[in-house]
């Protein structure tokens, strides 16, 4: 078995991220900046109803405006469209104002059906159908496990609790969105995608093209958090506008579009019911949950889909449980991946009911997870993070902080079940004969650091520095790598890096007869290639890498009791991912994840309109994304493990946030907020302070 | 195309009073036909831009760009679409996500929030401009050093927001600093680092509080 070195140069080091200069000073070329020679712009006209039969769709007006050169439907003939926002035709030109005179010169005959975009509404037996044919709600499916109903009777502690979860939207700064140029020779798609090897399948698919006249390029992208997989749409439209118009075209969606369209992360409406024994031993669990997806059906998204099923009771083992789960269809965008799909939910219902019930219990919270958590990691997490955190000195019974403003601590712990690697991954290096080297890999960096992973390891491995090691990643024309989702790209890459220098340097020592051609070698072993560079091929190999990455994370929190206003002051973020390949990236990592989670916690929920079935918050106004105002101090404990290999850590970050905030704030205020996100109204609201709205019970 | 004066107004305005002057009023006032025709060159010059594209030269980074761009066109949509500084993001194309920040005159703007037919005369400096010679700015360089950067979609519009707030207050408090990027969002969740990178860019030293433990 392979190992990695150990007293290392790079590995486990702080390392700036390669491609940094790049960004900095616009020299980067994402999506949305490829300026291909006699480009168009390309948009989507978009349904503006909910539910209607679409009759037809007139393209004249629009074609005779002036520079435009190319405008489609999605579909001939009579269709449905079953939400606000879906693609209905597309238009390509020279100008972006003359695309939107188009789209405003396109007719559409359509006729109204009814809809429904509340999860509750659409559960009720004569809600309108969001497809025809079928119930809105899933006949569910049910789990169960011991005597339940018996347990919960030899329980000295019982709680009851409906903790909702809203649905979230991605919202990267770079919207989705392609520049696809389509000649004789087949297609090349600039993409803003996690997965360029799945774009250009699917647009192979879609388009009816073999996948080698498919090139797909991702130099850059601007962040995807799940909902950039595949060739959307939006890429399949940009690709026939592409042959209409003869020009390529960039079509990226706009900040509306995004909202809409284009992925979220499903609700949670949960219904718990939990008991301990009266050491604080975990024994009957009961969760009914529903959610939706939006016209997505749904499904377990307990690792890696965009289903509305969550993993329950989550990271803790219950002898006797029974849960039951439903998915809800409702006249709103379908669902993808995002970011660790499933766990934030059920790590906020489950570490919600776990505080209840340590209050039941009069339980310290944290004595309670460390009573029945049965992970090993997370124990030694939970106390390292205490430590650091001062949860002994700083904790309070419930509510018992004195004044107007009032401060509250509280914790909970993450899983990340998938992870692991793409065992597929393929990579290759050209070491030239001047010892200049190059890594191509097909993978793509998303933000996340991946060209900086693939330089450290190459660095380490080869005795160089990183500035000597070229990275070129996100051409589908490089060895296959994976998608980055699942938090695999690392533990996928890592490996494969590891692989072809380890065989760079037997193949070196084969060609150039130098033993051992790592560092002041490195130049004399490249110069015997004589004139012909030498390529080397790898592949993922077993043994250094691994899965189930964990953490726990500890909030300290003030809560304004006149306005309701919570103010996030601390989080202790403890975690492991295995080998640490780039500190400085993964501290990175778990800031991000933090403050989505943080985002999750207070601010971000997805607003439809009931009576006209919009999306009401498709924009940064009113989609409330986290500030810097709004960050708190955080302190980051990495558990190295060298010993298990990499680990990705991109989605355990943010699984634990929402439910250590949510447990600060009921510590601070002594009632549970039992609805994300905790806004000032729901605040005033557990206090007794203001009625509760109806209008956020989604 | 309307004139944007009302066509039924009372009395002449002073634009189709000078229209209609005519020659013979020129040449009856012969002394003061010097005075009329500069009015009447004035008076051109406000005339209705567009709807079609008129002549716009905008001054970005120190150079000209002499563009042909219709007057409803914004500054943001001209750099990066009719010019190839695609350095300036469009992330939301209405004020709220700061990603298309550049600086005019040294104050900070909204790139997406002003067409660029308003933007003439004034000195325009993006991202790209901001690096002379390969070298990067001590703001550039202390994101670098950081990682105040994940993706990168945002990093432009933030790297000009705070070059901006160093000009005007070199040694800014954490609030300071905070107030001036609550205009520029950041999807990765890049902050800490971006609050570290400003203060290393000032000169103060601010070493990572992160730990490394080994489990074994």
């Amino acid at each position: 078995m392979p190992s990695w070195p150990t007293n290392t140069k790079y590995i486990s080091q702080s390392t700036p991220r390669v491609d940094a200069a790049a960004k900095l000073t616009g020299r980067a070329r994402y999506s949305s900046d490829i300026q291909a020679d006699g480009w168009l712009y390309g948009m989507i006209l978009r349904s503006k109803w909910p539910a209607a039969k679409i009759s037809g769709i007139n393209l004249d007006k629009a074609l005779q405006v002036p520079g435009i050169k190319a405008a489609i439907t999605v579909r001939d003939g009579e269709r449905t469209v079953h939400f606000y926002g879906e693609e209905l035709a597309a238009v390509a030109g020279t100008t972006r104002q003359a695309c939107l005179d188009a789209l405003r010169a396109i007719e559409v005959k359509a006729q109204p059906l009814p809809f429904v975009v509340r999860e509750d509404d659409a559960k009720k037996d004569n809600a309108p159908k969001v497809w025809e044919g079928a119930a809105n709600a899933s006949p569910g499916k049910s789990r169960e496990q011991g005597t339940l109903d018996q347990a919960f009777t030899e329980c000295a502690a019982v709680i009851e609790g409906f903790y909702t979860t809203p649905v979230q939207i991605h919202n990267p700064m770079e919207t989705h969105g392609n520049t696809v140029s389509w000649t004789d020779d087949g297609v090349t798609a600039w993409s803003s995608t996690q997965g360029i090897s799945s774009v250009r399948d699917g647009l192979a698919g879609a388009l009816k093209l073999d996948h080698s006249q498919v090139r797909v390029i991702t130099d850059f992208m601007g962040g995807g958090f799940g909902a950039k997989f595949g060739a959307g749409a939006e890429g399949v439209l940009a690709a026939r506008l592409s042959r209409e118009a003869k020009a390529p075209v960039r079509l990226m969606l706009t900040r509306f579009d995004q909202a809409l369209a284009v992925g979220n992360r499903p609700s949670s409406f949960q219904k718990i019911k939990i008991g301990a024994l009266a050491d604080g031993t975990l024994h009957a669990f009961e969760m009914d949950n529903y959610g939706t997806a939006g016209i997505g059906a749904g499904g377990d998204s307990g690792g890696g889909g965009g289903g509305a099923d969550i993993p329950a009771p989550y990271i803790y083992k219950v002898p006797n449980i029974r849960v039951k789960q439903t998915h809800v269809a409702v006249n709103a965008g379908s669902a993808r991946a995002f970011r660790a799909p499933g766990n934030p939910p059920a790590s906020y219902g489950m570490e919600s009911a776990m505080d209840d019930l340590a209050v039941k219990l009069g339980m310290d919270p944290l004595e309670l997870r460390l009573k029945n958590d049965p992970n090993e990691i997370r124990q030694r997490e939970y106390k390292t993070g205490a430590e650091k955190f001062g949860w002994k000195q700083k904790y309070q019974k419930p509510g018992s902080s004195p004044g107007i403003v009032k401060t509250g601590i509280g914790c909970a712990g993450a899983a990340w079940p998938a992870g692991g690697a793409s065992k597929s991954t393929q990579g290759e290096a050209q070491i030239n004969p001047d010892g200049s080297i190059e890594f191509r890999l097909g993978v793509q960096d998303i933000g996340t650091g991946t060209k900086t992973v693939i330089a450290v390891v190459a660095a380490e491995m080869l005795g160089l520095k990183t500035e000597q090691i070229t990275v070129k990643v996100g051409d589908t024309n490089f060895p296959p790598g994976p998608g980055s989702g699942g938090s695999t790209t690392c533990a996928s890459i890592s490996p494969t890096v590891f692989d072809i220098c380890t065989k760079a340097l037997q193949q070196l020592q084969t060609q150039a007869g130098i033993a051992d051609a790592r560092g002041e070698n490195w130049f004399a072993a490249c110069k015997k290639l004589g004139v012909s560079p030498l390529v080397v091929h790898g592949q993922w190999q077993p043994g250094l890498s691994a899965d189930h990455a964990c953490g726990v994370q500890f909030a300290e929190v003030t809560v304004d009791t006149e306005t309701g206003l919570v103010t996030v002051k601390k989080v202790v973020a403890v975690h492991d991912c295995g080998l640490i390949v780039d500190k400085l990236t993964t501290e990175s990592q778990v800031n991000g994840g933090i403050i989505m989670g943080l985002g999750y916690a207070l601010y971000e929920e997805r607003v439809m309109d009931d009576l006209s079935g919009v999306v009401l918050n498709p924009n940064f106004e009113t989609y409330k994304l986290p500030g810097l105002a709004d960050v708190p101090e955080i302190e980051i404990v990495l558990i190295n493990m060298p010993e298990r290999g990499v680990i990705g850590i991109g989605e355990p970050a943010t699984v634990a946030t929402a439910g250590a905030i949510a447990n600060a704030v009921a510590n601070a205020i002594g009632v549970r907020v039992s609805s994300l996100p905790i806004t000032p109204a729901k605040v005033l609201a557990a206090l007794g302070k203001v009625p509760p709205s109806t209008a956020s019970k989604s | 195309m309307k004139s944007p004066e009302p066509e039924n107004f009372g009395a002449h305005s002073r634009r189709t009073f000078l229209k209609t002057l005519g020659t013979a009023a020129v040449t009856a006032a012969a002394a003061r036909a010097q005075s009329v025709a500069a009015e009447l060159e004035k008076v051109n010059a406000e005339k209705t831009l567009g709807p079609g594209a008129v002549p716009v030269t905008l001054k970005v980074n120190g150079e000209t760009l002499k563009l042909m761009l219709e007057p409803r066109v914004t500054l943001l949509d001209a750099l990066r679409n009719y010019s190839s500084l695609t350095g300036a993001k469009e992330s939301c194309d209405r004020a709220a996500c700061g990603a298309c920040t550049v600086m005019m005159d040294n104050t900070p703007i909204y790139a997406c929030q002003k067409l660029a037919i308003e933007a003439q005369g004034r000195e325009i400096t993006t991202v790209e401009g901001l690096a002379k010679n390969g070298k990067l700015t001590k703001v550039q360089q202390a994101f670098w050093d950081k990682d105040a950067l994940q993706c990168g979609y945002c990093t432009p519009g933030f790297v000009m927001s705070v070059t901006a707030l160093l000009k005007k207050n070199p040694r800014p408090t954490a609030e300071e600093v905070k107030h001036a990027c609550a205009g520029n969002l950041c999807r990765c969740g890049t902050h800490p680092h971006i609050l570290q990178a400003v203060f290393q860019a000032t000169g103060v030293n601010t070493a990572s509080k992160t730990e490394v433990m080994d489990y074994a």
